[in-house]
């Protein structure tokens, strides 16, 4: 064998931070509502995510398959999340992606920050954060990743809560 | 033994004790070289997690039989292809799944496709029509021609279809709980043509199992939906007799996170299920066994694929002659479709996705499939182009015509790696298999959510492999580099407009009391719980739309929400 650094042998990338970084029990965690607008019943992403944003510490929401705009928007506001993760790969993002936005903005709840992964072209990216999607996560973008953005860009549940009041 | 004797098993590599002398030999080696200890091993696993050894020799294959395991060609238990002259009769069948837009878009796709040499058509249909509801559904909105053509009456099918003999050309359809409809549909098409539905040739998917284990195109509750595919065997059997009524389907099993074996066990015990209920309906086995056909993934891991492939021929033929008794022989082939895998594709460093097609399809050429769809390199993206449509068929070509391994039928067989896998998954997924019989069956196993858990977990752990590098992607987590931005299709933004227009001018034009008529008889037919597909003809044939045909049935049958677990 030609290689001595075989893949099998490096060491894992670490996965300690993030799982550090969440706050122990007794303090909120943070509510996170994966939904699966369109379609589509490709729901092997979302449960990954799903499953690794609660292996993180936070409490997952999952809507179930062929959510539309307006049972997204409502769960959000029911469940009182901190963050909504859309996840499609039919193709319709462009339309009902804009559509979400606008039904939280109606709603007075445009303040709930809203990422977005799956089948979703380059090129629709810049024109999906103009109408307000913090984050687009392609196919092979790692949990950990994911993890890590909301660490950096969403306040624990405990400061926002102190904040607001 | 005399002296003469013993000289002929050394030869064969059958003489166990110097066999034994060898390997260790070969071990204190192979230790010394990589600087391992005494109990250390180097470990390494399938894409599956499956624990691969660096070598494997005649002692891993002591209770391997040639008759019993292997066999010749085209002879029970079809280990090695289920045809005696395998590709030296005829290659494989180069079928390209696509649809997109309009009827219009996707018949000139086709036919570009048919000028380049390919040898069968595949339909994608949009979303709506997957999941039985018309273009003017709410649901639609942003749908319409985005993952596959939109088709919502028989007036679509025959633009699809225009020009393009249905008796030269055999075209598979993937289509689950609509699929009686979407036939019914190309049956007319045909009939129009002037070719009979004795002659057709192609396959409908149908495979509502995997529907509720992983593609989640469900409509209907699993009673009523098997209820359905019983009909399409019935009639099929009869009326459309060169047609596959079902393709069952380990690929979305697959792309949903299981392991080969899960994709393997779930899938051949799928077939299980749909042969228990077709003979609880009275028919005989060699009647629609030969109709059965098989849908596979092929992935990354090269010799684990062709093993699974091996290995479910066998199993199959068994289940089929020892389970259910099964007379003719064509009843115990197991013939299969396979498509590469699209979950395999990554965005990164797009133009490597080439090379993954081009390996996945090698083994299912060295597997011995039936036919193949090879992937193209933008379909993390969108639907692909007809550059990379090109690409990805001329991979196909370069196999058959360049590569030479179409020369000899199942050239690795006799591998003892190759062997002891196809022994190792065959005895894996029989497990499962009883496994799912002790819980009663799999529509009592997709009730319980077993195989939705146990994919899902597969699912989980394989992420937290790549993660952890365990398992590395190139250009995802090893070789990165920034690429550029490749050029990808756009489908045209007027198709929904031009869609709507039409299914208007196709409900203002047709014959609005036949359509009533032959909507209220299926539904009194659903109810008598006769078969169907006579019912399903007639409302196509009256334009009835696909939404409204899946209505009529809904309001008998309901439809299936699934647990909303993760």
């Amino acid at each position: 064998m030609k290689e001595k650094k075989r893949p099998g042998k490096q060491a894992p990338a670490s996965l300690e931070p993030s799982q550090k970084a969440w706050p122990p029990h007794h303090q909120p965690r943070l509510r996170v509502l994966i939904a699966k607008p369109g379609l589509d019943g490709h729901d092997r992403g979302a449960k990954v995510i799903c499953r690794a944003l609660r292996d993180a510490g936070m409490e997952v929401i999952y809507t179930g398959l062929r959510r539309t705009p307006e049972e997204i928007v409502n769960a959000a506001i029911q469940e009182d999340v901190d963050l909504i993760g859309l996840s499609i790969l039919s193709g319709a993002h462009n339309v009902l992606f804009p559509r979400i936005m606008n039904l939280l903005r109606k709603r007075g709840a445009s303040d709930i920050p809203v990422i977005a992964g799956g089948i979703i072209p380059e090129k629709d990216i810049p024109r999906l954060k103009k109408i307000g999607l913090a984050e687009i996560f392609l196919p092979g973008t790692p949990t950990q990743e994911i993890i890590q953005w909301v660490k950096e860009h969403i306040p624990e549940r405990s400061k926002k809560k102190a904040i607001n009041s | 033994m005399s002296r003469s004797q013993s000289q002929l098993k050394r030869k064969l590599g059958e003489d166990t004790a110097s066999l034994r002398r060898g390997l260790r030999r070969w071990e204190r080696a192979f230790k010394e070289e990589l600087g391992l200890g005494g109990g250390e091993t180097s470990k390494a696993t399938s894409i599956s997690g499956r624990p691969i050894k660096a070598l494997y020799t005649p002692l891993d294959l002591k209770d391997f039989d040639f008759w019993r395991d292997l066999g010749f060609p085209g002879e029970y238990p079809f280990t090695r292809g289920i045809h005696p002259t395998m590709y030296r009769g005829r290659l494989w069948t180069m079928r390209q799944f696509s649809g997109f837009g309009s009827a219009e878009d996707t018949n000139r796709r086709f036919k570009y496709l048919l000028s380049l040499g390919q040898t069968g058509l595949s339909v994608a249909f949009h979303l709506p029509t997957l999941m039985g509801i018309d273009s003017d559904h709410p649901l639609a909105q942003g749908e319409i021609g985005k993952c596959g053509v939109a088709v919502d009456s028989l007036a679509d099918m025959e633009i699809l279809f225009n020009g393009i003999p249905l008796d030269k050309i055999t075209t598979s359809m993937t289509i689950n709980p609509p699929a009686a409809v979407l036939w019914a549909m190309y049956i007319a098409v045909a009939e129009k043509q002037g070719v009979s539905p004795q002659v057709i040739s192609g396959t409908i998917q149908n495979d509502i199992l995997k529907e509720y284990i992983a593609q989640k195109t469900y409509v209907f509750p699993p009673r009523p939906s098997m209820k359905l595919v019983v009909d399409t065997f019935e009639y099929g059997a009869k009326e459309v007799p060169r047609w596959n009524t079902i393709s069952i389907s380990g690929y979305h099993i697959r792309e949903a996170g299981a392991t080969a074996v899960q994709e393997l066990a779930f899938t051949l015990r799928d077939g299980i299920e749909y042969v228990e209920w077709a003979l609880e309906r009275g028919l005989k086995i060699d009647e629609f066994a030969p109709r059965l056909s098989f849908f596979f993934n092929s992935h990354n891991d090269f010799f684990e694929e062709i093993a699974k492939f091996r290995a479910a021929r066998k199993i199959w033929a068994e289940v089929m002659r020892e389970r259910f008794g099964a007379k003719k022989e064509r009843s115990w082939w197991l013939r299969f479709h396979t498509q590469t895998s699209g979950v395999s594709l990554m965005a990164q460093q797009p133009y490597n996705n080439i090379i993954r097609v081009a390996i996945q399809a090698l083994a299912a050429v060295l597997g011995g499939t039936q036919s193949l769809h090879t992937n193209s390199l933008d379909e993390t993206y969108a639907l692909p182009s007809e550059q990379a449509v090109t690409i990805a068929l001329r991979t196909q070509q370069i196999i058959a015509y360049e590569s030479g391994v179409a020369n000899t039928i199942d050239p690795l067989g006799g591998s003892y790696y190759v062997e002891k896998l196809t022994q190792e998954m065959e005895e894996e997924a029989k497990a499962y298999i009883r496994k799912i019989d002790n819980l009663g069956g799999m529509v009592k196993a997709i009730e319980l959510g077993f195989p939705q858990k146990e994919i899902a977990d597969s699912a989980y752990s394989y992420q937290q492999a790549v993660e952890k590098k365990e398992k590395i992607i190139v250009g995802v987590n090893a070789f990165e580099m920034e690429h550029e931005p490749i050029p990808i299709l756009e489908v045209d933004p007027t198709v929904a407009e031009h869609q709507l227009a039409r299914l208007r001018e196709v409900k203002r034009t047709r014959n609005k009391l036949l359509v009533k008529q032959s909507l209220a008889d299926l539904k009194r037919a659903a109810q008598d719980e006769v078969n169907l597909m006579p019912f399903i003809l007639k409302c196509v044939r009256a334009y009835a739309t696909v939404g409204e045909i899946m209505d009529a049935l809904k309001e008998v049958y309901g439809v299936y929400e699934e647990p909303t677990t993760y």
